[in-house]
């Protein structure tokens, strides 16, 4: 769709300045809650951006990440838990066992069509939620509090070794920010190899794409695979940041709905979608629920609803569009004072039309 | 295992159902007319609960007699979100169509939330559950009456339904542009007014399945969440856009989630997992649902 529009060669200066910009942020920004609101960012893009691969790219709409955000949250705090491995392990481990298990699911659910295959999805996130809030082993609806790491005056200490950060949480961001970096190239890689090819294929249509002889199934497959683990990725460093997880905050409907929103409201099927949909969307619903929610109320869900309902309303093709919008107007204005450049304009303007 | 026990169960199982069958013709309907799932369902049955709260704490009434009003409001309401939203966005990508009724959901959730608090109410003293004692004998089972009088309307009210899309000349015209908006258009019927009804018609569903449940159910702000999560199994499990679908998938869904604990002795915890767990399994067996066309 659009995504290629960023391809071109002088699109490396907003990245290097943005990549600048997010590094030096925690050193200008000195405030918890920017801070806490900036991890959170960074999180949801990265969650976002491995929704994208299978529903953006795909086409196959999924309202069930959250099981795979929440098994790399329970794998690595399981390993932690009962054998002090560290999550630095058990983050590849709680994404290998992610991969498998969304392989091993989807193969059957990806005979489904449309809105069966995403009522398929919530249903599995569900019962995922059922099993883990009723498993004694992973303790069940209490939950697991992983322990602080201590030093040796027994106060709680920073460990790179075990992820932890007790006394100044700016490490977490950087951790955040290496793996949305890691999650932002991992979706490039895909959207240009061969296999993003084959995915659009797949999503503008299935039954062409097959007569064209795509192996339909063995990419959708891969899709989910990589969107499982970049998800179960971003589950254990959820849990290393919070040190507490629970089945409800891990894999529960409105987290799925959420990560699929983020990336909607940026743009399906783009790289910058799903970041756009995370700056705006997160900070906002931060920002409404300090602001607005403190005295119990719940104002901050009308806001929220309210925007999205906006959105989806007058801008169905998400933010993005809106920023390629703009760009076409600027270009389809500057040839017209440029008479060698007058035939260009129309064939700028085309390729949107159809999205 | 004792069977009047696994009577009980399948007798509790079949009424439950009747209320997710009302529930889910609601969304089928809309399906079915325009291919568009709304996300904000189990907001308009938790509106239809508060409405049959206040019906009784600020007026007096019963939820039996306020009935007529609110299902009244729910077919405004119905129409009222599709003038508002639906109507602009019956050709944006689904995505947005989902995100649109998800967007109105969470936003009718937080004003309840914010207008009415989020306790926990319930009607007080409702007519139903004062009726012979709010239960009756048959055989060795026993029934509560508010349960079995609400899979009584929704009986009724399938067969109104029914009568009403297969013999009247408006149901006619409905189906006529669920099978073919352009040619229906042709025909001289107003496809525009005839979304409209349909939102209508299935937020009244809603609306009176959310009247009756008021009479044996706590009302608050997210109690719409877990039935619309059933609602969309059951659509799903009877095929999409089908009514006969969405009552045979009800009454499943409602036996499956009773009987199964009682017949396997698991923990009454696990039975919304069994429940989902149904619904894949015969959707993998049938991709398009017990009903569906496709």
């Amino acid at each position: 769709m659009t995504g290629f529009a960023r391809s071109r060669p002088g699109g490396w200066l907003p990245v290097a300045a943005t990549l600048s910009a997010l590094v030096v942020f925690p050193l200008v920004v000195d405030d918890g809650s920017w801070l806490n609101t900036a991890v959170l960012v960074l999180l949801y893009a990265g969650l976002a951006q491995a929704w994208n691969i299978l529903g953006g790219f795909a086409g196959q709409i999924s309202l069930g990440n959250a099981a795979f955000f929440g098994i790399g949250a329970y794998t690595s705090t399981v390993l932690l838990d009962r054998w002090n491995v560290s999550p630095w392990l058990g983050m590849p481990i709680g994404a290998v066992i992610a991969a498998g298990f969304a392989v091993a699911v989807f193969f059957p659910f990806f005979r489904l069509g449309g809105h069966y295959f995403a009522i398929a999805t919530i249903a599995l996130a569900e019962i995922l939620l059922i099993l883990f809030t009723n498993w004694a082993f992973v303790r069940g609806a209490r939950g697991m509090t992983i322990p602080f790491v201590r030093g040796p005056d027994r106060r709680p200490t920073d460990s790179w070794a075990f992820l932890q950060f007790n006394e100044s949480r700016v490490p977490y961001y950087y951790v955040v920010l290496g793996l949305a970096v890691l999650a932002v190239a991992i979706a490039i890689a895909v959207e240009r190899s061969k296999l993003g090819y084959y995915l659009r294929a797949i999503k503008n249509d299935q039954q062409a794409a097959r007569s064209l002889g795509v192996p339909v199934l063995r990419y959708k497959l891969i899709a989910v695979a990589i969107s499982a683990a970049v998800s179960a990725v971003f589950g254990t460093f959820y849990a290393q940041y919070l040190l507490f997880i629970d089945p409800e905050t891990t894999m529960r409907l409105e987290l799925s709905v959420l990560i699929a929103l983020v990336a909607i409201l940026g743009g399906v099927g783009t790289v910058v979608g799903p970041l756009l949909g995370a700056l705006v969307l997160i900070p906002l619903s931060e920002v409404t629920r300090s602001q607005l929610a403190g005295s119990g109320n719940t104002l901050d869900l009308v806001l929220y609803g309210g925007l999205i309902m906006l959105i989806a309303v007058f801008q169905p093709n998400g933010l993005v569009a809106v920023g390629d919008r703009v760009r076409r107007r600027r270009r389809a204005v500057r040839p017209a004072g440029d008479g060698a450049e007058r035939g260009d304009a129309p064939l700028v303007g085309a390729p949107g039309a159809g999205d | 295992m004792d069977g009047d026990v696994l009577l009980q169960a399948i007798a509790s199982g079949l009424l439950i159902g009747m209320v997710y069958a009302l529930i889910s013709v609601g969304l089928t309907l809309i399906f079915g007319l325009m291919e568009i799932v709304n996300f904000a369902h189990g907001e308009f049955l938790m509106l239809a609960m508060y409405a049959a709260f206040f019906g009784r704490s600020l007026v007096g009434l019963d939820p039996m007699l306020s009935l007529p009003a609110t299902v009244g409001l729910l077919f405004l309401l119905g129409v009222l979100t599709y003038r508002g939203i639906i109507s602009r966005i019956l050709h944006a990508p689904m995505l947005a169509q989902i995100f649109a009724t998800f967007g109105l959901g969470l936003f009718l959730r937080g004003l309840a939330q914010f207008f009415w608090s989020p306790d926990f109410r319930s009607v007080e003293a409702p007519f139903l559950a004062g009726l012979s004692g709010g239960g009756v004998e048959v055989g060795s089972v026993s029934l509560g009456v508010p349960q079995s009088a609400a899979a009584l309307l929704a009986g009724l009210a399938f067969l109104a339904l029914y009568l009403f899309i297969d013999r009247s000349r408006t149901g006619l015209a409905l189906q006529a542009v669920a099978e073919d908006r352009a040619t229906a258009t042709l025909m001289g019927i107003n496809s525009d007014r005839m979304f409209a009804l349909g939102w209508g018609l299935g937020a009244a569903c809603v609306g009176l399945a959310g009247a009756v449940l008021a009479t044996f159910y706590y009302i608050y702000p997210s109690v719409g969440v877990v039935f619309a999560l059933i609602a969309y199994i059951t659509v799903a499990l009877g095929g999409f856009g089908s009514v006969p679908g969405a009552l045979v998938a009800g009454l499943l869904v409602g036996l499956v989630e009773v009987v199964s604990p009682t017949l396997f002795g698991f923990s009454p915890a696990y039975k919304y997992a069994v429940v989902f767990g149904f619904y894949l399994a015969v959707v993998l067996v049938r991709p398009q649902g017990l009903f569906g066309r496709f």
